[in-house]
């Protein structure tokens, strides 16, 4: 229909919740692009938004939270100006999603059978017993074993694991064009997560959909994604192609992310840890979100709120450090020098 | 499932043996002679032994026990002192209006509950929530006679639409019903919502919205059966209240039932009656439970033996 | 130099499935089957493994949180398994843990100075006059400010809240401190905070950590010595840069190859496991990991393999697997 080559085009998206008279800008001016047949990870800790960012593209977001501007193109048309039975129409179809918690993420009371059934009786009118034809073969593409015998069983039959892989199979019935993954792999064991990460690797090249992966873990995203982008209080600090992030983080909060990453592959004497707790949302900082955190803060830092700033590579970084207006120290290397700067 | 059957059924028994002594006791533990208690103050010491020994008061206790079990595993609840018919008649006759009675409440209770609840937690934080729970809290604290007051002096006396009393025909149903099965409507209806806010939180909500479900599928199928299992158990619980609460409304309506003639046979001492009619509503009670169990498991796949 | 403070000798701990008509015992979970260890003075062995491999289970049974099925736990040359309730009381001033979510262990009803002044008053730590000053020392040493004294849980960040599980447990002056999974809740960023202080408390009070975590990377960080375990069983134990860099057993060899290595250039080698980890109600017979180790043989179905240590291990490190050498020169070739 459309020749984008986007798959999803995120533009200022704001969602807040309302919470005794205050409002909550938990995703606070987001823009995104998702290029097709590509995975991009978005990075963040709790209370980031990465969460609710991928709650906001499903439309998932239920009061008294509320998307209250932006748009989010797919295929030409704005999703957020589409009616709930329109919206009905793509989840499950052309996007899907697959959440943290495999243990509760399924319904006790229904076969996993009926479960991915259910999404093809939705989505393309089958009858329940072609639908459950369908899954036995969903089963068999995510890798189950046994799956004539597995549609019958009850999710508190299978492992966490499984539990995930049934997650998938739902998620993929109708092969979107979309897959937003929440935390895929955070509840299970490393050897499950990595047979669930090869799974979904897989499965993306055969089925060629865009991924949306969400995540506290940058290993999972060095392993997975082409693009990273870096959330912090509800807005954007860094965005940049996967080798970029790794090898030159610009920003402040990334570099101090990854050096306060305890390395099961290489002997740290300290941790550079970042200093203070995230802002609560109530007490948002008046500049730059991260200033109060940040070692390299100063004078502009604390007043004026920093953009979305386009770098040479053709990425882009929230930070006073790499624009016009900076006024503290002109050579300095948000990298090589954190350590030093931290420990001022 | 089939091990948890036998096992809960098997569970039933002590229970049963535990109701059949306290049933029998209570004979024994009002205080003087039990004989002398119906025979009446002014009774002559031979009338008293009469009575003695044609209720075999004069047999060591277990061994009257154990007579009152063989008998009643007979069918053989004893002899009405009021009227001299058998227990076992005089309560069978009885049994199936109270049963009825219950059973039309519970109904009620159930249809009117379940769907106020969802509704409400459908429509949480709006005003219809708001009006269904004061009507439920109203519902609750209305006692089930004075209920039955009320109805019978509006609907029966002023607007003369209902009959005042009796049992049988449809119209004479309908406020009884209604008296004894609004405060279960109300329980069960609280009961609903808060068990429907809890599952609509949970995380298969989400996903089975991130399918694409309409939400009113979302809300029967996938949230009600998960909602419903704490509401079983209150269902269940609903049922003894009522047989409890059908003493009442069965006196305050004029109904022959079970209820009624509870209270009649305490008022005439007749001891025989008491002890067979409590007998039968404790059974029932207890197999009532017993299905409430069973069926709760059915709905629950998740609970384990242990 | 090195005393082993505690000393954990062929530790059992089975729990009871009752089932059946008559709830009978009808099975058991082995959840910790005949483990052997012992912790250095002053060290950190932390263990790690998967959900259900007993690690957890190992660090209630040293605390005798829950009693042991059989076993000999040592601590500072006393057998716990032999103390009556009231002087395992006492002993519990020496041994303190630290659990994930302290705030399901802190009454959400008492306030920090309460929390802590509690914890004294049970183990008579100092005479009352002197508590305040304690208290306040103590917030001091975990990052706390005294404005935060009389604060509730409920007002503290995660992190925070980890600082009053970490003061709990030092206002008693312990020896001995099981970390178990005491900063997996954490995000990264206050993740690192609570490691720096757990290192930085050790250096000063020379305080023994039993650390129990599935995160190998926040393993590698704070541990001397390392036990990973699989099913209830040890299979390998070491210096922590021997079971990093040197690893012989087949099962740590994949769970370290199974984490993903933050840096997009190093695509490495996987070796991914087929299948769940086996229920520890009927554990495979022989070597428990025989049902997913890509090298089993026969030999592995039926022989339990003992801890042992090759010409190619340094230190204390032991594996218990039967093919080390033919696996380490390459006459056993994995199947997958």
């Amino acid at each position: 229909m459309s020749n984008d080559a986007n798959a999803l085009k995120i533009s200022d998206l704001r969602t807040s919740f309302f919470v005794e008279g205050n409002e909550i800008k938990a995703v606070d001016g987001v823009s995104l692009t998702i290029p097709k047949g590509k995975t991009v990870g978005i990075v963040g800790e709790s209370g980031s938004g990465k969460s609710i960012t991928s709650l906001s593209i499903m439309r998932l977001i239920k009061s008294p939270g509320q998307i209250k501007h932006g748009s989010i193109a797919m295929n030409g048309e704005d999703l957020l100006q589409k009616s709930e039975r329109e919206m009905r129409k793509i989840r499950g179809n052309q996007i899907s999603m697959i959440f943290q918690e495999p243990m509760t993420s399924l319904n006790p009371v229904y076969t996993i059978g009926e479960q991915i059934s259910e999404v093809f009786q939705v989505h393309q009118g089958l009858s329940k017993k072609e639908g459950r034809a369908k899954a036995v073969e969903m089963l068999e593409l995510v890798g189950i074993p046994s799956p004539k015998e597995r549609v019958k069983q009850y999710p508190h039959e299978l492992s966490g694991g499984m539990r995930q892989r049934v997650m998938i199979a739902i998620a993929l019935a109708c092969s979107p064009e979309l897959l937003i993954a929440d935390e895929p792999t955070t509840a299970l064991d490393v050897t499950i997560q990595a047979q669930i990460l090869e799974l979904m690797k897989n499965l993306q090249q055969e089925l060629g959909m865009s991924v949306v992966l969400i995540t506290h873990d940058l290993g999972v995203v060095a392993e997975t994604c082409d693009y990273v982008a870096v959330m912090y209080a509800g807005k954007i600090v860094e965005y940049a192609d996967v080798y970029t992030l790794f090898n030159a983080p610009k920003h402040p909060y990334t570099v101090g992310l990854m050096q306060s990453l305890p390395r099961h592959d290489k002997d740290q004497e300290e941790l550079n840890v970042i200093k203070g707790n995230v802002p609560k949302p109530d007490e948002m900082p008046a500049g730059c979100r991260f200033a109060p955190r940040c070692p390299f803060a100063s004078e502009i830092c604390i007043n004026e709120l920093p953009d979305l700033i386009e770098t040479e590579d053709n990425n882009k970084v929230r930070c006073w450090i790499y624009s016009d207006k900076w006024d503290g120290n002109p050579e300095v290397n948000v990298a090589d020098d954190y350590k030093t700067a931290r420990s001022k | 499932m089939f091990v948890f059957t036998v096992r809960r059924i098997l569970q039933t028994i002590p229970v049963l043996i535990g109701v059949t002594i306290l049933v029998f006791l209570m004979m024994h533990l009002v205080p003087g002679d039990p004989a002398q208690v119906i025979a009446g103050e002014a009774a002559s010491e031979q009338t008293i032994q009469q009575i003695r020994e044609r209720l075999g008061l004069n047999d060591p206790l277990p061994m009257q026990y154990f007579n009152f079990i063989i008998n009643a595993l007979q069918g053989d609840l004893g002899t009405s002192i009021r009227s001299g018919q058998e227990v076992t008649s005089e309560v069978a006759s009885r049994f199936w209006v109270t049963l009825e009675l219950s059973f039309y409440s519970m109904i009620l209770s159930v249809f009117i509950g379940l769907i106020a609840g969802i509704i409400s937690a459908v429509r949480h934080y709006t005003w219809v929530d708001a009006v269904m729970m004061i009507i439920a809290l109203f519902g609750l604290s209305m006692p089930n006679f004075w209920l039955g007051l009320m109805l019978m002096q509006y609907f029966a006396i002023d607007l003369e639409i209902f009959p005042v009393s009796g049992w049988g025909s449809p119209e004479q149903l309908v406020l009884p019903v209604i008296a004894l099965g609004t405060a279960g409507a109300a329980i069960i209806a609280r009961m609903t919502r808060s068990s429907m806010l809890e599952v609509i939180g949970q995380d298969y909500i989400r996903t089975a919205r991130a399918k694409g479900v309409k939400e009113r599928i979302v809300i029967y199928k996938h949230a009600l059966k998960n909602a419903m299992i704490p509401v079983v158990t209150v269902i269940g619980l609903e049922f003894g209240t009522l047989l409890t609460g059908a003493v009442l409304t069965e006196t305050v309506f004029s109904i022959n039932g079970l209820g009624r003639f509870i209270v009649e046979s305490i008022q005439a001492r007749d001891f025989p009656a008491v002890q067979g009619s409590v007998l039968v509503v404790a059974v029932v009670f207890i197999l009532v439970n017993l299905l409430v169990d069973i069926s709760y498991r059915f709905l629950n796949k998740r609970i384990d033996l242990n | 130099m090195t005393t082993k403070l505690l000393e954990v000798n062929n530790l059992k701990q089975y729990f009871p499935i009752k089932g059946g008509v008559f709830g009978r015992t009808v099975n058991q979970v082995k959840a910790v089957d005949d483990i052997t260890f012992h912790v250095n003075e002053g060290e950190t062995l932390s263990i790690v493994g998967e959900s259900g491999c007993g690690k957890s289970t190992t660090g209630r049974a040293v605390l005798r949180l829950d009693d042991p099925t059989s076993g000999e736990i040592n601590f500072d040359g006393e057998n716990l398994l032999q103390l009556n309730k009231r002087q395992m009381r006492e002993k519990r001033k020496d041994l303190q843990i630290i659990f994930q979510d302290p705030y399901a262990s802190i009454n959400p009803r008492q306030t920090v100075r309460q929390v802590l002044e509690e914890a004294m008053a049970i183990q008579h730590v100092l005479p009352k006059s002197e508590r305040l000053d304690k208290i306040l020392e103590l917030l001091d040493i975990v990052g706390l400010g005294p404005h935060q004294l009389d604060r509730f849980p409920h007002e503290f960040s995660g992190g925070q809240r980890q600082r009053v599980g970490i003061a709990r447990a030092l206002a008693v002056d312990p020896k001995f401190i099981i970390c178990d999974e005491s900063v997996s809740a954490l995000d990264v960023s206050i993740q690192a905070q609570i490691l720096n202080l757990l290192k930085q408390l050790q250096r000063e009070y020379h305080l023994t950590y039993l650390f129990i975590a599935h995160d190998l990377g926040v393993v590698r960080h704070i541990s001397d010595r390392v036990a990973v375990m699989y099913l209830g069983n040890i299979v390998e134990i070491g210096e922590k840069q021997e079971i990093f860099d040197n690893p012989k057993h087949p099962y740590t060899k994949s769970l370290l190859s199974a984490i993903p290595v933050p840096d997009p250039d190093r695509k490495q080698e996987r070796i991914v496991l087929k299948g769940d980890v086996p229920s520890p109600i009927d554990p495979p017979s022989g070597c428990r990991f025989h049902t997913r180790c890509p090298f089993a043989t026969e030999k592995c179905k039926n022989e339990v393999p003992k801890l042992r240590k090759t010409e190619t291990m340094t230190g204390t490190h032991q594996a218990a697997c039967h093919y080390i050498e033919d696996i380490e020169s390459g006459r056993k070739q994995p199947n997958y």
